[in-house]
């Protein structure tokens, strides 16, 4: 198996912050924003950049998290079924712009299902995405990202692993798994 | 773990503690889909869902249906008592008839214990047992068990008291079952004639006391006299059986402690239950109701993803 580091802790910190201050540029104050992460492991950017946020702009956002398991379009299609996680939205999203926090974006369809289950809670009058790493040329629809933190060159038989402090790991570390 | 055990829902006796415990943190978010101001998620549209009662259900029916619905299935209603099955038809024939229309589940109620087992012999669609005759309930129970484990947190190490007509209910054995693979203690409490002579062998603590029993128990679950299963008179009267076991606010009051009382409905209500016992605070009856569709659509989508 072989790894190769796609960013460690100190360019993680750059990339972070650079992706809030473009995230200001357009939100301003976030009086009509609201951050929500991607269940599961989204949200452990999403909570990173909403601190961040919350403490540059000393205002207190909105912050939840979505799990987007009942609205995929893989269900029955799947040796062994996607496990749903918690959704806590304890806010209303009506007529807000959405932040769409997400660590990898691959496929799209985990995206899609999440914008699906997001109207379920009320129509937001924009939603962006942000996301940690971009895969590029693995796209099955056409989704692409607002804010992106390093756009990765990859092939479908790779794996992008995100380990941060916020799960567990030692060091925050972003790694491309080559699958032998 | 993200996968059941089991093709079907027969009875909770097939379940492991694992099963229970997907279902409960699948219900969780199910509990959540269900206070959405969408209260609909679309999962299971593709699949049909035949509700077959053989017996007669409000609750359960409903519930069911509404599950489906809150997972966008589509579904069929049937009862026998305006079906071919009066004109003579085997419940297999039925069965099958019913699933030749491209059905994928089967949601069954049965008068006779084992019905659903004996169909899911016979059959490929995937079963949930909607209650066969006096033998067992199971999404009752785990709804039951779900609630607890809302209420107080878990439902290990906790005491419950099951009490009123054990003989003729499905409840009490399908809840006898999870409460013990969840690590329970359970109770039976009521007259020495509805209580199985045997029922001690399944693990459970034995009391004709009701007093002593709420005295002992965190929860006490308590059932309807099944005065439609009872061919012979198994106590004097109503009136007798709601004097020595019928549970009044008086009575919980009196025991200076922190109980939780539920009942699966319909109650009858002066019989096991005063009025004024099932409308204090605490019941927690109409909390079952709502987690019973929650309960339902977890395991609806558990069963839906290994068709």
């Amino acid at each position: 198996m072989q790894k190769k580091l796609i960013l460690d802790t100190d360019l993680l910190d750059i990339t972070i912050s650079r992706l809030c201050q473009e995230l200001i540029e357009n939100h301003g104050d976030f009086s009509e924003t609201v951050i929500i992460g991607m269940q599961s492991r989204g949200i452990f950017v999403a909570e990173i950049i909403h601190k961040k946020l919350e403490k540059l702009t000393k205002k207190d956002i909105p912050f939840g998290y979505l799990d987007a398991t009942f609205h995929r379009d893989d269900f029955r299609r799947r040796e062994i079924p996607a496990k749903a996680s918690e959704t806590k939205i304890e806010f209303a999203i009506e007529g807000k712009s959405v932040v769409l926090v997400d660590d990898v974006l691959f496929t799209g369809r985990t995206i899609r299902a999440a914008m699906d289950t997001m109207i379920t809670f009320g129509r937001p009058k924009k939603v962006e995405l942000l996301v940690l790493i971009d895969r590029k040329y693995t796209r099955e629809l056409p989704i692409a990202a607002d804010y992106v933190g390093k756009s990765v060159n990859t092939l479908t038989s790779q794996r992008v692993l995100v380990e941060l402090e916020a799960q567990g790991h030692k060091q925050n570390k972003i790694w491309l798994i080559n699958k032998d | 773990m993200s996968k059941l055990s089991q093709k079907h829902l027969l009875g909770i006796k097939d379940l492991t503690s694992e099963d229970i415990e997907l279902i409960f943190e699948t219900a969780d978010n199910f509990k959540e889909v269900i206070n959405r101001p969408v209260k609909k998620v679309p999962s299971l549209r593709d699949v049909t869902i035949a509700n077959v009662f053989f017996e007669n259900s409000t609750r359960t029916r409903l519930s069911f249906e509404l599950a489906q619905k809150r997972l966008s299935a589509d579904t069929i209603n049937f009862s026998a008592s305006n079906s071919s099955v009066k004109k003579g038809e085997t419940l297999l024939d039925t069965v099958n008839n019913i699933l030749a229309m491209k059905v994928d589940m089967i949601v069954m109620r049965h008068a006779s214990p084992g019905a659903p087992h004996y169909l899911a012999k016979h059959i490929k669609a995937n079963i949930v047992n909607a209650g066969d005759g006096t033998h067992e309930h199971p999404t009752q129970a785990l709804l039951d068990a779900f609630s607890i484990r809302e209420k107080l947190g878990s439902v290990a190490g906790k005491k419950i008291a099951i009490i009123g007509d054990i003989l003729h209910s499905r409840v009490a054995l399908s809840n006898i079952f999870a409460l013990q693979k969840l690590g329970a203690k359970v109770m039976v409490c009521g007259p020495p004639t509805l209580l199985p002579k045997f029922i001690g062998q399944l693990g459970v603590e034995v009391e004709f006391d009701v007093r002593k029993a709420l005295q002992w128990c965190d929860v006490a679950n308590v059932l309807r006299i099944q005065l439609e299963r009872q061919q012979i008179k198994y106590f004097p009267s109503l009136r007798e059986y709601s004097l020595y076991y019928g549970i009044t606010k008086k009575l919980l009051d009196s025991l200076k402690k922190q109980i939780v009382i539920m009942h699966p409905g319909p109650i009858n209500r002066g019989v096991e239950l005063s009025s004024d016992a099932a409308d204090s605070q605490h019941s927690i009856i109409l909390d079952q109701v709502e987690n019973g569709v929650a309960v339902r659509m977890a395991v609806l989508y558990l069963l839906a993803a290994r068709p």
